[in-house]
């Protein structure tokens, strides 16, 4: 058995966490550390990382599990850490896709050479349960509301960022905001909601902006290549340098579609357990909090509002059951869906090599959303430590040149 | 600027176009050049040509192709993406064309027109096209026209797997070694590519109307043109070749210049092009050698391995032949009793092993005169029975004992052996003198060693100077290690940004070594591996290969000097120690007068109907004959004696019997698709619905041509084969005239309470869902897909009264069937146990070892096994399932989440495997299944901690089974010496 993390290695031990979102992280991890946690992003991005990676992992286990171990295993490697004073976290989700199995992997991996070291479960599942490492109510809650700020701010950002003027003004309003949304959960006051979004909506309508028109580029996907640069090649940065805006489905659909999906697993096949009771009552909470978002962004009425979850179920259901559960199911096609109804009609599905739900999901289902928007230009683009760049950039570029032709 | 003209450059993988346009658009001038990857010397030649030419014009210039990406960046100056350059050319030239097919070096392309544009390019897995039509005219040894020709004397095709090029490969190489003609296999690779294409692009969008095809290939093979034209079942003048095709995405780009970029003098566009700086985003590693001295050591180090040498012209005595006729190269050895070598050869098989093994001989024969004779021979290889038929050698081994035979000469204490060939590495630990575990790649990682030689080829080098190259460079570049096709990709990105051929050399042999070692070994330690390793095969002879190698492991290695005649020589030493009263050997006489003929023909033996190739020896000794490419005996010709002990055979009939059973007067019939989990749930069903009145009828059973019927409703070429197959099973049931298909999705499958969860896998769970937006003669009338957890009672009954509501099935009635379903399951689960209980028994009053085949339900269709079990049985083995025995132990402690029903069984299996002297476990294993890179970790730790070995079978569309075979009777050999 691996090693457990004890409650006195809360301050002994640093954690360290790969980089999915690197705004919502950012956020997390300072909850984290109020908390008494000492924590770290990984932010490399160098060749070893995937050559750690390859030498570690089965090599057709998929590419979020390989990026995210090889990450891990070369940290320790570098030498940056002391090895006896460090415990990583990992997420996991606890469905019937083979991502509920990073963990094991990465504590095999471990196996050899860091047997000393604690791996850390974040789940909402209930797995894991006996480790040193709790987080209260009081700490879900807020990170809720990092997902909810760092959704805003991701999403005001790549808006802006695609029409600023001057080059670099976005990227001082996040910067600001990061920093002081930092403050706010530190000191307290991040839980007014409504007046930090009319604050942060308006620093970012601030930023002046060209009125040309740009392709609008939606990017949907499995959750780790979908949002992390390391993985997807710095996709978000690759289209603005296309001249193009980057439109990125909000983190917390994602959060909500893990809810849901067990309130739905009691309604299909007639149960209810402490847990569906437990999350029906997280995900009204959640949504009403995401309604909360989506009111203002609208009063405020110059950026678009992030999709209503009740309407990316409905979206849902005219192409697919919500019984697809698994990675990240039904929310795909949803997503893409809305993003083809609220005139995104170029969207990128960003897969790793080989994604097992991505066949049905993504795959899939983009014959039956392109019969429903004929003007949508949907492409899959495969992640993988032996795809190159040039590639999956000429793929993009492909969609892109068709998407210009209509503007 | 006098006057303007319009110009454009598409700067491809392979070749450079440029195409000129007067103010008309008239094309006024166009070349076609191959730029063996110096890219921008190319362009740059090309572009003071006509700096000459038009000295003091104008032009309106862009530049596409995947190679002018870079370039165009690099310079600033205008780029447009090549499919989208082709359709501006084609809507100016062909206004009425309805498809554009355009092949490329590495890109397949595809365009619909008419009923809705939409532009699709090939996915990262499918790549390579020319590429690979260049690679298959390597490893016949001659140039794509001489292997155009051949494919238009075509009598016969081979189903080659379409998947990508190396499994083409992969499928190819066998076919050559058995002596299938040559005509045969050229017509047969231009169908794979046509097969690739019409599946992986169109994705269940018909190719039909006025279809144009452009691209290099298309223009210049007929061959290809040919099966393009008979696959899609054109007419004449449906079938658009244009004259320009070489140039016309350079023509579409001109014309894109013309109409939306501003004219600049040719010589700002030379001068940009020149001072372009490329951005270095190349990722490279560490220099081989530090320096030359470093370099001597390391050469002086691996000299002292060789062998002793006797003189073939004067040498008298005893000798001992050892051939390996591998699959990509033939190595043949003549040693004295003393291990002296007497003479060798290596050459590549170019598809005759046959010819040059008995050329070799007479070669033999005649320098020998009559001084020496050949006391005993052995052969072993992929051409290992065709050239025991024919020449009459004394035994055939299988390769992994030669392979230790012969490394352990050099290396007595030898613990690891890694053998790169050109096809295959295999990789063995001896424990006690003997092999203890072997692993091989699996077929996405084959042709690696072969693959830097048809690279070398093409860059104008032999391998052994551009080995050479390699040692010396200061920045290797990094290649990647999934497999060859994607490999070939990163260098020709590598080229593009300026990558020199030295630091290509240098990043090949890694990226080989790599491959090796993160896939084939997967050791997490060298120390893992062993103190005392050994290497060899053609490959290790690459001095930046052998190097790569070292350092990757951090440790020295022995390289024998023969490394790339180990087989061979293992073989000779086989012999000696084998020898008889007599060798059977085919005389010089006999030689003289030798020659064979091949035919074709299928074996109707059996369902499998496998392509049998029929070589007939033309001695006179006697008229004797060869068949391969068989499984059993039966295609042989040889009777059998006793009954087979298998259970695959017996689980697949017992599965279909069921539907023998009809209602008298039936409600409606309900069609059932042989397909996934219906491959163990079909007695529920057919109980559940028998019992509710209706009839059940059950799909056609899956064959080559049920995979073709819905091939073109696929959307996503790298799911599973057996998922795949799902698309025509529903087709055929529709020709059935079934009333309704029921196919329910099931994230959660039968709970055996042995596991933390019992999910289905995704493309099991939820495959209806992908079938019902893809297959449009579904609807929903016709196509009932509820979800159902047929664990529980309750809600079974609500989910099926509902869906079944038309019928009048209450809630009552289906609560009441349910119970049955469960039983008749049960019946079949016990059926299975029982019969496998009597094949262990009957395995083991004859002395039998038995192997469990452990795989999923669905791997007992003969189309998706391929008849593997029929190797198993033929190699005097029985054969049993996981799930006849996967009820004897319990869950071991599992450092994975066990969380799918399916999967539960194998540890289970292989738990039980490790507790019975007698068993072995196999693990069958689809292509794509993503899960089982999950599994396959953890049963081998099961087993390996067991004691066992474990041996696994990775199968798809493919149904070649030499390299199933190799593994097997490896495993049967390691299995003899235990």
């Amino acid at each position: 058995m691996s090693a457990v993390f004890t409650p006195e290695m809360k301050q002994t031990h640093t954690i360290l966490i790969p980089d999915m979102l690197p705004i919502h992280f950012g956020l997390i991890m300072e909850i984290f550390r109020n908390n008494g946690y000492k924590m770290e992003l990984l932010t490399t991005s160098t060749r070893s990382v995937v050559d750690e990676g390859l030498k570690h992992v089965h090599n057709d286990t998929c590419y979020p599990a390989l990026l995210v171990i090889g990450q891990f295993i070369d940290a320790l490697k570098s030498g940056k850490y002391d090895v006896n004073k460090v415990a990583l976290l990992i997420s996991q989700t606890g469905g019937g896709c083979r991502a509920s199995n990073y963990i094991h992997l990465l504590r095999k991996a471990l196996d050899e050479e860091f047997p000393q070291i604690p791996v850390l479960s974040l789940n909402f599942s209930g797995l894991e349960k006996d480790s040193g490492f709790k987080i209260t109510a009081g700490m879900f809650l807020q990170m809720l509301y990092a997902v909810l700020y760092g959704d805003l701010m991701m999403s005001l950002y790549n808006t802006c960022r695609a029409y600023e003027l001057n080059k670099g003004d976005s990227k001082a309003v996040l910067d600001k905001w990061r920093k002081k949304i930092a403050e706010l959960f530190r000191n307290g006051g991040y839980r007014k909601t409504k007046k930090l979004y009319r604050e942060i909506l308006a620093d970012f309508s601030q930023i002046k902006r060209t009125k040309e028109k740009k392709v609008r580029v939606g990017i949907v996907g499995e959750i780790y290549v979908k949002y992390s640069p390391l993985a997807n090649n710095h996709l978000e940065d690759f289209l603005i340098s296309e001249g193009c805006e980057p439109v990125v489905p909000a983190f917390l659909d994602f959060c909500l579609y893990c809810a849901v999906n067990t309130v739905n697993d009691g309604k299909i096949y007639n149960f209810s357990t402490k847990a569906t009771k437990l999350f029906g009552i997280a995900y009204k909470l959640i949504y009403s909090m995401q309604k909360q978002m989506i009111k203002i962004v609208r009063e405020h009425g110059e950026f678009d509002p992030p999709h209503d979850f009740e309407d990316l179920r409905t979206y849902a259901d005219k192409y697919m059951h919500q019984g697809v559960k698994m990675g990240e199911g039904w929310l795909i096609p949803a997503e893409m869906a809305a993003l083809a109804h609220g005139g995104v009609e170029n969207i990128i599905c960003t897969q790793p090599f080989g994604c097992l739900p991505n066949h049905i999901v993504a795959k899939g289902m983009s014959r039956v959303i392109k019969e429903a928007f004929p003007q949508a230009n949907i492409v899959a683009v495969d992640y993988d430590p032996g795809a190159t760049r040039v590639n999956q950039e000429n793929r993009i570029k492909l969609m892109l040149a068709n998407a210009r032709k209509e503007i | 600027m006098n006057k303007i003209f319009s110009l454009g450059i598409d700067v491809g993988s392979t070749t450079v176009k440029t195409v000129i346009l007067d103010e008309a658009g008239n094309i006024i001038r166009s070349r076609y050049q191959r730029h063996f990857s110096k890219v921008r010397e190319t362009v740059e030649e090309q572009l003071s040509e006509i700096a000459e030419e038009y000295s003091g014009c104008g032009f309106r210039l862009s530049i596409t192709g995947s190679a002018g990406l870079g370039l165009a960046n690099a310079s600033g100056l205008p780029f447009v993406q090549e499919v989208f350059g082709a359709f501006i050319a084609v809507k100016n030239s062909y206004p009425d064309a309805d498809v554009v097919i355009e092949l490329g070096g590495e890109d397949a392309k595809i365009i619909f027109l008419t009923g809705g544009v939409e532009q699709r390019m090939n996915g990262s897995c499918a790549g390579g096209t020319g590429a690979f039509i260049d690679q298959m005219a390597t490893l016949l040894g001659i140039t794509t026209d001489e292997l155009d020709r051949l494919a238009l004397n075509a009598e016969k095709l081979y189903p080659i797997a379409s998947r990508c090029g190396v499994f083409a490969k992969s499928d190819i190489q066998p076919l050559l070694n058995q002596g299938a003609k040559r005509e045969d296999i050229a017509a047969s690779i231009f169908q794979a590519v046509v097969d690739q294409t019409v599946s992986g692009l169109a994705q269940g969008r018909e190719i039909k109307g006025k279809v144009l095809f452009l691209g290099g290939p298309l223009s210049f093979q007929k061959g290809l043109r040919k099966a393009f034209v008979n696959t899609l079942k054109l007419s004449d003048e449906n079938a658009v070749f244009p004259e320009n095709a070489p140039c016309f995405m350079a023509y579409g780009c001109a014309l894109h210049a013309k109409d939306t970029c501003e004219p600049m003098p040719i010589d700002e566009i030379t001068e940009r092009l020149k001072n372009a700086e490329m951005k270095d985003d190349i990722i490279t590693g560490q220099p081989l050698f530090g320096s030359k001295e470093e370099y001597e050591s390391f050469v002086a180090r691996h000299r002292q391995f060789d062998l002793k040498y006797a003189d073939i012209n004067n040498y008298a005595g005893e000798a001992y032949l050892g051939i390996d006729a591998g699959s990509t190269t033939t190595k043949l050895v003549l040693i004295t009793p003393k291990g002296e070598l007497l003479y060798q050869h290596y050459c590549s098989s170019m598809g005759r092993p046959l010819d040059i093994i008995s050329s070799k001989l007479k070669d033999i024969y005649a320098l020998t005169e009559d001084r020496v004779k050949i006391v005993s021979s052995a052969v072993t290889g992929y051409g290992e029975d065709l050239i025991k038929a024919g020449l009459g050698i004394d035994h055939g081994i299988v390769e992994t004992v030669a392979h230790y035979k012969a490394a352990s000469f050099f290396e007595p204490d030898v613990d690891f052996i890694i053998d790169i060939g050109g096809q295959d590495i295999k990789c063995f630990k001896i424990k006690n003198k003997a092999i203890d575990s072997i692993m091989l790649n699996e077929a996405c990682s084959s042709g690696c060693g072969s693959f830097i030689q048809t690279f070398a080829l093409a860059m104008g080098y032999d391998i052994a100077e551009f080995s050479q190259l390699g040692l010396f460079a200061e920045r290797p570049v990094d290649l990647g290690s999934r497999c060859t096709v994607f490999m070939n990709s990163s260098v020709k990105q590598a080229q593009k940004d300026g990558a020199s051929v030295e630091d290509i050399s240098a990043g090949l042999s890694s990226s080989i070594i790599k491959n090796a070692v993160y896939k084939v070994i997967r050791a997490k330690s060298v120390d893992e591996l062993g103190k005392h390793i050994v290497v060899q095969g053609g490959t290790f002879l690459n001095d930046a290969v052998l190097r790569s190698f070292e350092l990757e492991l951090g440790r020295n290695v022995v390289r024998p000097a023969i490394a790339g005649l180990m087989g061979a020589f293992g073989c000779a030493l086989y012999a000696m120690e084998h020898k008889g009263e007599k060798s059977s050997i085919i005389t010089a006489e006999q030689l003289e007068d030798f020659t064979y003929s091949a035919k074709q023909r299928t074996c109707g033996g059996c369902t499998a109907h496998c392509n049998l190739t029929v070589i007939s020896f033309g001695d006179k000794t006697n008229g004797r004959k060869f068949i391969s490419g068989n499984r059993c005996e039966k295609g042989a010709g040889i009777a059998l004696t006793e009954e087979k002990l298998c259970l695959y055979d017996y689980k697949y009939n017992r599965l279909l019997s069921v539907t023998n059973e009809k209602p008298s007067s039936p409600k409606a019939k309900v069609g059932i698709p042989l397909c996934l989990g219906f491959y163990e749930q079909l007695p529920f069903w057919h109980r559940v619905f028998t019992d509710l009145g209706f009839e059940v009828i059950v799909s056609e059973e899956s064959s080559r041509d049920i995979y073709y019927k819905g091939q073109h409703t696929i959307p996503s070429d790298t799911v599973c084969y057996p998922a795949k197959l799902a698309h025509g099973h529903i087709l055929s049931l529709l020709e059935r005239g079934a009333d309704f298909i029921f196919y329910p999705c099931e994230s959660y499958n039968i709970d055996e309470g042995q596991s933390d969860n019992h999910y289905n896998c995704p493309v099991v769970a939820y495959y209806p869902e992908l079938l019902k937006a893809n297959v449009n003669e579904l609807n929903d009338e016709n196509f009932l897909y509820p979800y159902i957890d047929i664990n529980l009672e309750k809600h079974f009954a609500e989910v099926m009264s509902k869906s079944l509501a038309k019928y009048g099935v209450t809630k009552k009635d289906a609560k009441a069937v349910w119970s049955k379903g469960m039983e008749a399951l049960r019946d079949y689960s016990r059926d299975l146990i029982a019969k496998g209980e009597e094949i262990i028994k009957k395995a083991r009053e004859r002395k039998m070892p038995i192997i469990v085949l452990a795989g999923r339900p669905y791997h007992i269709d003969p189309e998706i096994n391929h008849g593997i079990q029929k190797l198993i049985t033929g190699l005097g083995l029985a054969v049993i399932t996981e799930d006849s025995v996967s009820h004897l132990a319990d869950t071991p402690e599992l450092t994975v989440l066990n969380q799918w029903t399916y999967h539960s069984r194998l540890y289970r299996a292989a738990t039980y495997v490790t507790t019975q002297p007698d068993m072995q476990l196999v693990q069958l294993v689809s292509f794509g299944c993503g899960i089982d890179a999950i599994t396959t970790d953890e049963v081998r730790s099961i087993l390996e901690s067991g004691g066992k070995l474990y041996t696994q079978l990775k199968i798809d569309e493919i149904n070649n089974l030499g390299a199933a075979k190799i593994r097997l009777r490896s495993l049967v050999a390691a299995m003899a010496v235990d």
